[in-house]
């Protein structure tokens, strides 16, 4: 099966599984090893794959979750993501796919805190092709500079709210609710675009 | 202590930053902790420098302690030379002998002190079966020249010996002559590939396989020992506009299009050699980025043929 389904398989019993995709692994593996830091009530699985369509003799559980990671200062990173998107099935849209963009602000750490400078001219991708990227397939675009470890952490706490909700761990939040309560917050201007 | 041997040693340790001092003379481990407790690290650098060399007359320090002392120098420096590679190659016939390094030392330096009578070796044994060789050079009625060695490093288990001479080239063939009782050429020790394989069990790869491929594809170009240093290459490209369409704008054109790209890393082959399992480019990687070490270049010209 070249193409991944929401709802083709049984859950596993209190089980969540995320699925991140990705060219660069070791931000993902990174990231995956935060999540599991978290303290959670469900039994949390982690996929990394390089892009879709997933081998396909391998036994895997249901997947909850997949976030496409989009590396801002690379086009192979994008590339690689709108092509894996051809391999999900449009039921997963309904607020089971998220996009994350990493590589956003160069962040300098100085004796006192954090000055934060964006490094949009360092960036091969403009913020606006990642967000329209998401628009088009109707998913929320999470940004998080994934080399800082306190994002990094922040993230992956988020990550694992969401995807215990669309694992429907959750009571009387689905991830369709959860979906449009993210979608409102959207500039209004993305309209436009 | 001698006069010269005690200048040797002066001018040795003028030769080491003040940052490194401590670091360089606890790594040689000659003077005592408690000797160097009651030196003022503080004071002018020449009075340190006498300071010192006055412990090591205490200590009645010989010249192969003040040439040792060197070596530790040159490695933390080993940067600021320049080194030549030689390859050494099997004679028809030879057997694989087992590599003692005990013996090699002692033979390499009777073979030396039999052709040449006034020469200094001195021997120190470094991570990785690898031993760096000093040899100060003299001749049949000068005493070694101490301000001017030469340096090899041979990796035992290697074929490969790197030399580096402040002096004439002229020693360098009996250098060679010196290791041709020495070929080791045992196999490279089998490293492994060293794929991380996470403790974590709830991580799961999916593309396990096309990994294992890139780091095998990266392990087959770039092979497992850490990269040679380089800063820069560069790539100058110079060709013709071809079109398929008959006529165009730039068909006609009779000057070259010309391109540059230069590219630059603190250390750029470890750079490259890394592109490919972070992802960030295919594997394997184009051949003009990995004919670098083979071809010994790092500026190119490309022209059409």
């Amino acid at each position: 099966m070249s193409v991944l389904r929401p709802l083709d398989k049984l859950p596993g019993l209190n089980t969540a599984t995320i699925l991140l995709v990705g060219t660069e692994d070791a931000l993902l593996q990174q990231l995956a090893e935060a999540m599991l830091k978290e303290d959670c009530t469900s039994e949390l699985k982690v996929h990394l794959a390089k892009s879709l369509p997933l081998p396909s003799n391998v036994n895997r559980p249901r997947i909850d979750l997949i976030v496409f990671v989009v590396n801002l200062h690379s086009k192979h990173s994008l590339r690689n993501v709108e092509e894996s998107l051809h391999h999900v099935d449009a039921t997963f849209f309904l607020g089971k796919v998220s996009f994350l963009a990493t590589g956003v602000m160069k962040v300098e750490i100085t004796g006192r805190g954090f000055f934060a400078a964006g490094q949009e001219s360092h960036c091969s991708i403009h913020r606006n092709t990642v967000m329209k990227l998401a628009h088009t397939y109707r998913s929320p675009l999470l940004f998080c500079d994934l080399e800082i470890e306190d994002f990094r952490a922040a993230m992956a706490q988020r990550l694992v709210r969401m995807l215990q909700i669309c694992a429907g761990h959750v009571p009387s939040v689905s991830a369709l609710n959860l979906l449009s309560l993210l979608q409102s917050s959207e500039n209004p201007s993305l309209e436009d675009l | 202590m001698d006069e010269t041997v005690s200048e040797f040693f002066r001018r040795t340790i003028l030769k080491i930053p003040l940052t490194e001092m401590m670091t360089i003379l606890k790594t040689w481990n000659f003077l005592s902790e408690n000797q160097l407790q009651t030196v003022n690290f503080r004071q002018r650098k020449e009075s340190l420098v006498q300071d010192l060399v006055l412990l090591c007359e205490e200590n009645r320090a010989s010249l192969n302690d003040a040439a040792l002392l060197d070596i530790i120098y040159t490695q933390f420096h080993r940067h600021q030379k320049v080194w030549d590679v030689f390859q050494m190659s099997k004679g028809p016939g030879e057997d694989t002998d087992l590599f003692d390094m005990e013996q090699f030392k002692s033979s390499f330096k009777k073979i030396l002190k039999r052709a040449l009578k006034n020469v200094t070796v001195s021997f120190r044994d470094a991570e990785e079966n690898a031993v760096w060789i000093r040899i100060a050079w003299g001749t049949q009625y000068r005493k070694p020249n101490q301000y001017k060695p030469a340096y090899v490093v041979y990796y035992s288990q290697t074929p490969y010996a790197f030399t580096s001479s402040s002096q004439l080239k002229s020693n360098l063939p009996l250098l060679g002559q010196t290791f041709e009782t020495h070929n080791s050429t045992t196999p490279l020790q089998e490293r492994s590939l060293g794929l991380d394989i996470n403790m974590d069990s709830r991580i799961i790869h999916e593309n396990k396989t096309e990994k294992e491929r890139v780091q095998r594809v990266t392990q087959e170009i770039f092979g497992d020992y850490p990269q040679p240093r380089l800063e820069f290459a560069q790539y100058k490209l110079e060709t013709k506009f071809k079109s398929d369409l008959n006529g165009g704008i730039l068909a006609e054109r009779e000057e070259p299009l010309r391109c540059l790209v230069k590219f630059s890393s603190p250390h750029l082959l470890e750079a490259l050699k890394s592109l490919a399992p972070a992802g960030i480019a295919d594997a394997p990687l184009s051949p003009l980025l990995t004919c670098i070490p083979n071809k010994g270049m790092n500026y190119f010209k490309i022209r059409d043929k």
